[in-house]
This record gives structure tokens, sequence and C-alpha cells, in this order.
């Protein structure tokens, strides 16, 4: 009982992290079309730049999560106008360029004092899953209703929709992609921050974890929310429930999930076609 | 065809097998400019052959059939576990390794094709990723075959035809490899001009046409991947002969992707641009690391981005439109 309850809430935990971070990422895939190979080195930027400003800095918990989510937008900004300005909706190119960022940013030297999971204030560690847990459903609906409610979201959908078209009634498409590109940053830096504790930051975590954001994102199903969620849902307890249960197989059932899904569902679980 | 080796086989259109020996000459040279470069890092270059076979396997699937796949290094490490095994179960001719390694990567690649190229596209993507996965999780596991994360090691093979043994300069080790490389590029050459060779060409540019012209594009993919298998097989046996070691690096996601890089620096659907872009980013790498044992990471990644901004099909036809604006003449690719 001990131990499948420790299962449920650490695997809905790990799935709301994985929901965050990759919810980024899927809204730029299915809306710009773009494989953002980069979006874990995000995640890393952010987990960097937080563990700075609460050590280096001695801000709290909260404003450094706030400053790392600014900072890794603002870090993002020149690549966003010298590269992937470049790509949008040219599937062609789909996420090759991106895949450089990648290897790019990894290398980040690493002092010692950052190099185990961040402290993050505090004292039980399910105090900090309810935190995230609680993060994972606020991202949900505030989500939700930028996309679904608001002008902003309109105008989005519309230029997903037809590009072209929304150019000519007067939408700046190109503002649209890059506040779309903004947001998408700042979720994943947010949720490489909130997630440090599950998912440590070190020098290659951008490798290591863009392999399983990518996953959840096509399992759910490119630009949609709820595949989002039931996704990250899905993946975090197949891992951890593996992890728990049979270690020595690593990420073995995981990927095995993965596999199933992708041939039961090749679309996503809630993927639009196209 | 880059656009050097298309306009000297214009000039020689009547000779036969122009592109055959374009091939071995080329590789002939760039062999023994490696040797005078790097004397005494032999190993190094026996190293970037077999991952250049890798690379020339994975542009025969993606290049040349359109499938995307970050899963390639699973027929390169499984056929180097193979050859491993087979050589610690006491088979010593190289020869015969090889062929076991080939004959593996066949069959991995079969099995692969089988499963991947049923989809397209994003979950195409994904269950590579996926496979190459549950294939590190499982080396990993049977420790017993594949010595876990210590890796195999004690691979000896006997040496060459019996004469030539394997020396610690790696020199046996260098000029085998460069001979396997220049064979199966020339086949390779051949191959893609095959009907079949073409036929898959026009399986990456509109598969609903290759379907209205009847031809059955699944079974196509597949053997396309056998074919690859055996490419990247023969790379795998490469590396396990003449590094007697097989890790768990050499069947991971970072193999995998590391091989898609260097293909998209070269130019894919190009055979020439998978063995100048395998080259040129191991030897760049190399330096750099070198140079820069912390950043070089970044500076790799600088290149990159740089290639693909500014030659976004490829460091091959960047080098053809320059010869066209040379030259003057249209360089076909």
């Amino acid at each position: 009982m001990q131990t499948v309850l420790s299962i449920a809430f650490d695997g809905i935990a790990y799935g709301m992290v994985l929901f965050i971070i990759s919810i980024g990422l899927s809204i730029m895939m299915g809306l710009m079309r773009v494989v953002n190979l980069a979006h874990g080195a995000f995640a890393m930027i952010g987990g960097y730049l937080a563990s700075y400003a609460m050590r280096g800095l001695g801000m709290n918990y909260a404003i450094a999560i706030i400053a790392a989510v600014i900072g890794t937008i603002v870090i993002s900004i020149p690549f966003e106008i010298l590269l992937y300005r470049r790509i949008y909706r040219k599937s062609d190119a789909l996420g090759v360029a991106n895949f450089l960022l990648g290897p790019t940013l990894k290398s980040i030297p690493l002092p010692a004092a950052l190099s185990g999971p961040m402290d993050i204030g505090f004292r039980m560690v399910p105090t900090h899953r309810i935190f995230v847990i609680a993060c994972g459903v606020i991202v949900a609906l505030l989500l939700w209703f930028l996309i679904e409610k608001t002008e902003f979201g309109v105008r989005l959908r519309a230029s997903v929709d037809n590009s072209d078209m929304a150019d000519s009634l007067g939408i700046r498409t190109e503002w649209i992609y890059a506040a779309t590109f903004a947001l998408a940053v700042g979720l994943g830096a947010f949720g490489g921050v909130v997630g440090a504790e599950l998912m440590p930051i070190e020098p290659y975590y951008a490798l290591r974890y863009i392999v399983t954001f990518l996953v959840v994102v096509s399992v759910g199903g490119a630009g949609s929310i709820v595949g989002a969620i039931a996704a990250s849902l899905l993946l975090g307890f197949a891992d951890t429930t593996g992890k728990y249960l049979a270690p020595e197989y690593g990420e073995f059932f995981f990927y095995l999930v993965v596999i199933l899904i992708v041939f039961m569902f090749p679309r996503g679980l809630f993927g639009r076609a196209h | 065809m880059n656009a050097f080796s298309k306009s000297v086989t214009m000039r020689f259109e009547s000779f036969p097998f122009a592109q055959e020996m374009l091939g071995i000459l080329s590789i002939g040279l760039l062999g023994l400019i490696g040797y005078l470069i790097f004397p005494d890092d032999l190993a190094f270059l026996t190293r970037l052959i077999s991952v250049s076979l890798l690379v020339l396997s994975l542009d025969l699937v993606t290049g040349y059939c359109g499938v995307a796949t970050l899963g390639q290094a699973v027929l390169y490490g499984v056929s180097a576990y193979v050859v491993g095994n087979a050589a610690l179960a006491g088979i010593a001719d190289p020869i015969l390794l090889l062929i076991f390694g080939m004959l593996a990567g066949i069959l991995t690649g079969l099995i692969s094709g089988v499963l991947i190229a049923r989809f397209r596209g994003l979950p195409q993507l994904v269950l590579s990723i996926a496979l190459g996965q549950l294939v590190v999780a499982l080396c990993n596991k049977l420790s017993s075959l594949t010595g876990g994360s210590d890796g195999l090691a004690g691979i000896t093979p006997a040496p060459v035809f019996g004469i030539f043994s394997f020396d610690m300069y790696s020199r046996t080790a260098f000029v085998f490899s460069l001979t396997i490389l220049a064979i199966v590029f020339v086949l390779l050459l051949r191959f893609v001009r095959s009907p079949f060779g073409l036929l898959c060409r026009g399986i990456r540019d509109d598969d609903l046409r290759v379907q209205m012209i009847g031809a059955r594009v699944y079974p196509r993919l597949v053997i396309m991947y056998g074919i690859s298998g055996a490419v990247a097989g023969i790379g795998g046996a490469l590396n396990a002969i003449t590094a007697g070691v097989v890790g768990l690096d050499s069947v991971g996601f970072e193999r995998s992707a590391e091989a898609l890089v260097m293909l998209v620096l070269g130019g894919a659907n190009n055979l020439w641009g998978a063995l100048f872009g395998s080259i040129i980013f191991q030897i760049f790498g190399h330096y750099v690391s070198s140079i820069n044992p912390f950043h070089w990471l970044t500076l790799v990644g600088l290149l990159l981005i740089v290639v693909v901004v500014f030659v976004p099909r490829g460091l091959s036809h960047g080098v053809a439109v320059l010869w066209t604006k040379l030259i003057g003449r249209e360089a076909r690719l």
C-alpha cells in the first residue's frame, strides 16, 4: 500500500513536471511546425539561472523562478530572431536546425555546488511534490484560458489555421509567433526550475531529457493541451512504476509503453490530423 | 553526386565506371592525406572511418528515403556487440567477423525497418528514438552478453588473410578499414543509381505518386533498411574489430544524433555529402576538443548553426553552387 501510494504520488508529480516542460515544445510543434530540439536546453538554462539567483544572489524561491523564466526568454530572443524565424512552418527544415542548439548549450561548466539536485526551500519532499502538481494544474488552466478565451488566443489560432489569411487580415503573425516562442521557452524554463528536484539540472540535461519531452509531445499529440496532460501522466506513471518495481531495467518500460502507444495512436492520444 | 564529381564525370563520360573510379581514387587520396596529417593517430582515423560508415547508412534511409530516424546507432551497436561476442567465442578471422557484423546489421535493419517504416513524420521519429532507448536499456540489462556499462573488452582478431596482424599503431586496422570503406562506398554509388535506388528517391519526394505508378512503398523501405543495416553493421563490426572494445555508447542516442548532425552538415541525399560531413565533423571535433576540452561542443554547435543558416542543404550543396558560379556551368545534383 505504501509503495502504491508513493508510486502514485511520484508518478503524478513526475508527470506534471513532464507536462510543464513539454507543453512549450508541444505548442511550438503544433502551431509553428518546428521541432525545437533545443527545448531541453532552455529548461536547463532556466534551472541554472534559478540556482544562481538563489545561491549566488540570495533571492528567495518565488523571485528566483520569475527571474529565471525572464532570463531564459531574454537569452532565447537572439536565437528566435537569427534562427527560428527562418524555419517557422517550413516542415522541410523539421527540427534539423534546432537540434544543433542542444549540443551547443549542454557544455555549460558546472560548479561543484550545483551538481546535486537543487534545494527548493521546502523541508519535506512531499510538500515539493504537491507544489509541482499544483503548478502543473495552474499552468494547464492558464494555457487553456489563454488559447481559448483571450484575444491573443484567437489571433494565435487564426495564424495557425491560415497564416497568409491571418496576415492579410492585419494580424501580425510575426509577433504572434515571437510571443508564442517566448511563451514556450518561458514554460520550459519554469518547468526546468520547478522540476529540478525530480530531474536534476546537470550539463547533459538538455540532451538527456529532450528525448523524453519529444516522446511526451508525440504521444500526446502536438499542440494539444489535454493530450500533453494525458501523455505526461501516463508516461510519468509508466516510468515511476518501472523504476520502483524493476529498477535494473532502467527506462525499458517507459519506452515499451511509448512504442505501444505509437502503434495504437500514430497521431498521438489527442492529435489532430494535419 | 556533388558538383565536382559530376563535372569530372561529364568530361569522362565515355569512361566506363567513372563514378566508381572517382570514388576509389578519392577515398584512397583522403586516406593518404589522413595518414600524412595524423601519422601518430591512426586509431582516430580508424574510428572516423567506422563512424562514416554509420553516416553513409543513415544517408540511405534518411537522405534517400526520407525516413526520419534518431535510432540508427542501434544497427551499428548491435552488430558491434554481435561481433564482440563472436570474437570472444573464438572466431578470430576479421573477414568472417565482418560478415557476421554485416548479417547482424541486416537482421537488425530489417526488424527496425518493419517497425519504423510503417509511419511517417513525428511518430516515426519518436518510434526510432524509443526503439533505440529500448535497445540501450536491454544492452545495459543483459550484461552477460554486453558487459553492461563496463562494455565488452578483450576482442583480439587474428591477422587479416593470416598475414597482416593488428599492430598497436593501428596501421593494419587503418588500411583494412579504408579498404572496406572504399569497397562499400563504390558499391553504394552504384546502388543509389540503380532502379531500386531511384525508386527510393521517388518515395522520399512523393510516396503517393510512387504508389500511383504501381510500386509498393512499405516493402521497399524495409529492404532499404536492411541494406542500410548491412552498411551500419560493417561499420559497427569494424569498430569492434579495430578498437577491441564495445561500449554502450555505440548503441546510444548520442551516437545516432551525432550521425544525423554529420549527415546534415555534409548534405543528405548525397553519398559524398555523408562522407565529407562525417570527416569534417570528426576532424573539427578532434582538433577543437584538444584545444578546448570544456567548450568544444559549443564551438561544434556554432559551426553547425553557421552551416545550417548559410548552406541549409549541406556543405556538398554549397560546394556545388560555388562550383557553378566559378565555372559557369550548371552543376546538377
